[in-house]
């Protein structure tokens, strides 16, 4: 490639398009947590007939900078009887597990930015939802080193309930996507919304499925109802008693953030991610924005959905133990089977049908 | 096919670096001043007894070694959805039988009480 009359390597241009698009992504993925934080602030103090963050700037806009400047500079305090390693590790595995889950959803279609096709997600892997939940196995490592770290007795048990909750209700996570791969055939998430410009939303489909991936999803980033492990009232703040500045500023950012990423997939799997709602729709697909698949139809779905988990928040009291877990092993797990059943006896009948059953 | 992995790796080392100059500018910035106090626990505003360092309840333990069979579940699940409309009767049989195996142990764990909190 020739820039200014030097000749470059077209590896190295690629390369360099990676490194940029990667800091693009995180900074995107922080503004985006800080201001989804502000909105959630406002939503729960509207619900609970408060009138929430309005000081800092006009209307409270810069709320999260100030947040972010005062974690920056508040006293690092590391328990003296605490594993100083894995205490500073634990809230960075955390983070960074967020980051990394967020870098296969694709977020857009490709564009086209000075001659240079660029696609609008960091990779492009055909495997994209088996990655996503390995490394969402990976993050719990964070939340009980977290705990155990710090050498606390709150944290501890913060960290075990955690742990038990976090796999229980991924595993009903994982078998509520089955449905979708048998519908689309494919793990790659563009393939999976290729499909959807093709058959439509996935999600009347599979309204069980999506009942349940949001249910399950809610659980695992441990928001209201599900938020045993930090239950305030009981656990003082569960796993993260302990930390203060910026690591407790991490751990807030990979909760916001895994909230962004589960309803990034959702609305990548049951929502025809970037697709316009519009699409195939002959009249209205001149229509600049309207019409065309992009960004902001993603971003809006994204948002809809988020507002969702935030009303979800503000509306329902906290779960009971053993009310948690019976829930998901008891009624959850068999309901997912069910669903893979009933998507199964769907395909078959529609292959019925067609007269394309193959009997082997 | 390593090529696919190789922008992860890149956003691996992008986002630990990013937490580790988080990490670092936040150590440079804030003040430190330790006191055998403030070294302490919280333990709701009273002197810390002993340490955390104890035995835990053995039914995490179990939930532990449930979730990783139905994990095990899921894995193979996946490849079946993936090829399920090549040959659904045939497919849709195949899992039955394994899915009946695991029901036994499943509805065995449940009437021992392994689901069971209290």
């Amino acid at each position: 490639m020739n820039i200014f009359g030097i000749v470059i390597d077209p590896a190295i241009v690629n390369f360099v398009i990676l490194v940029i698009q990667c800091i693009v992504w995180i900074v995107a993925l922080l503004t985006t947590f800080a201001y989804i934080q502000l909105v959630e602030r406002w939503t729960i103090a509207k619900i609970q007939v408060r009138i929430g963050p309005n000081r800092t700037g006009p209307r409270g806009l810069l709320q999260p900078l100030a947040d972010a400047i005062k974690a920056l500079f508040k006293e690092e305090l590391i328990p003296s009887n605490a594993d100083k390693l894995v205490f500073v590790l634990a809230p960075m595995i955390s983070v960074v597990c967020a980051l990394m889950a967020f870098a296969v959803i694709p977020v857009a279609p490709p564009i086209t930015l000075f001659g240079v096709e660029i696609p609008m997600q960091i990779a492009d892997v055909n495997v994209a939802i088996l990655y996503i939940l390995a490394i969402g196995s990976v993050s719990v490592y964070g939340t009980v080193l977290a705990g155990w770290s710090s050498n606390n007795k709150y944290s501890l048990l913060g960290s075990l309930r955690a742990a038990a909750q976090l796999i229980s209700y991924e595993v009903t996570l994982g078998l509520a996507l089955v449905g979708i791969l048998m519908l689309t055939s494919t793990l790659s998430l563009n393939g999976i919304v290729n499909f959807q410009a093709l058959n439509g939303w996935l999600f009347l489909p599979q309204i069980l499925g999506f009942c349940l991936y949001i249910i399950a999803a809610i659980a695992e980033t441990n928001r209201l109802p599900f938020d045993l492990p930090e239950a305030e009232t009981e656990l003082v703040a569960g796993y993260y008693t302990e930390y203060s500045s910026i690591k407790f500023a991490f751990f807030f950012m990979a909760e916001y953030i895994n909230i962004i990423t589960v309803c990034a997939l959702a609305t990548t799997l049951f929502f025809g991610g970037y697709l316009s709602p519009f699409h195939g729709v002959a009249a209205l697909s001149g229509i600049p924005i309207l019409g065309w698949d992009g960004i902001w139809w993603f971003a809006l779905k994204v948002f809809i959905l988020i507002f969702g988990f935030m009303w979800i928040r503000g509306t329902f009291p906290r779960l009971r133990y053993d009310q948690l877990m019976n829930f998901t092993w008891k009624f959850m797990l068999p309901v997912a089977l069910l669903n893979i059943l009933i998507t199964a006896a769907l395909i078959i009948g529609l292959s019925w049908q067609n007269g394309s059953l193959a009997l082997r | 096919m390593s090529g696919d992995y190789f922008p992860l790796f890149v956003m691996l080392v992008v986002s630990v670096a990013f937490a580790a100059i988080g990490v670092g500018v936040s150590a440079l910035l804030g003040p430190r001043r330790p006191t055998a106090i403030k070294g302490q626990t919280y333990e709701s505003g009273m002197p810390s007894i002993g340490t955390a360092r104890r035995r835990v309840w053995v039914r995490y333990y179990l939930v532990a070694v449930v979730f990783i069979l139905f994990d095990i579940e899921i894995i193979f699940f996946y490849p079946w959805a993936v090829v399920f409309r090549q040959a659904p009767i045939f497919l849709l049989v195949e899992m039955l039988a394994f899915v009946t195996i695991l029901l036994v142990g499943y509805i065995y764990v449940w009437r021992k009480g392994g689901f069971d909190w209290y």
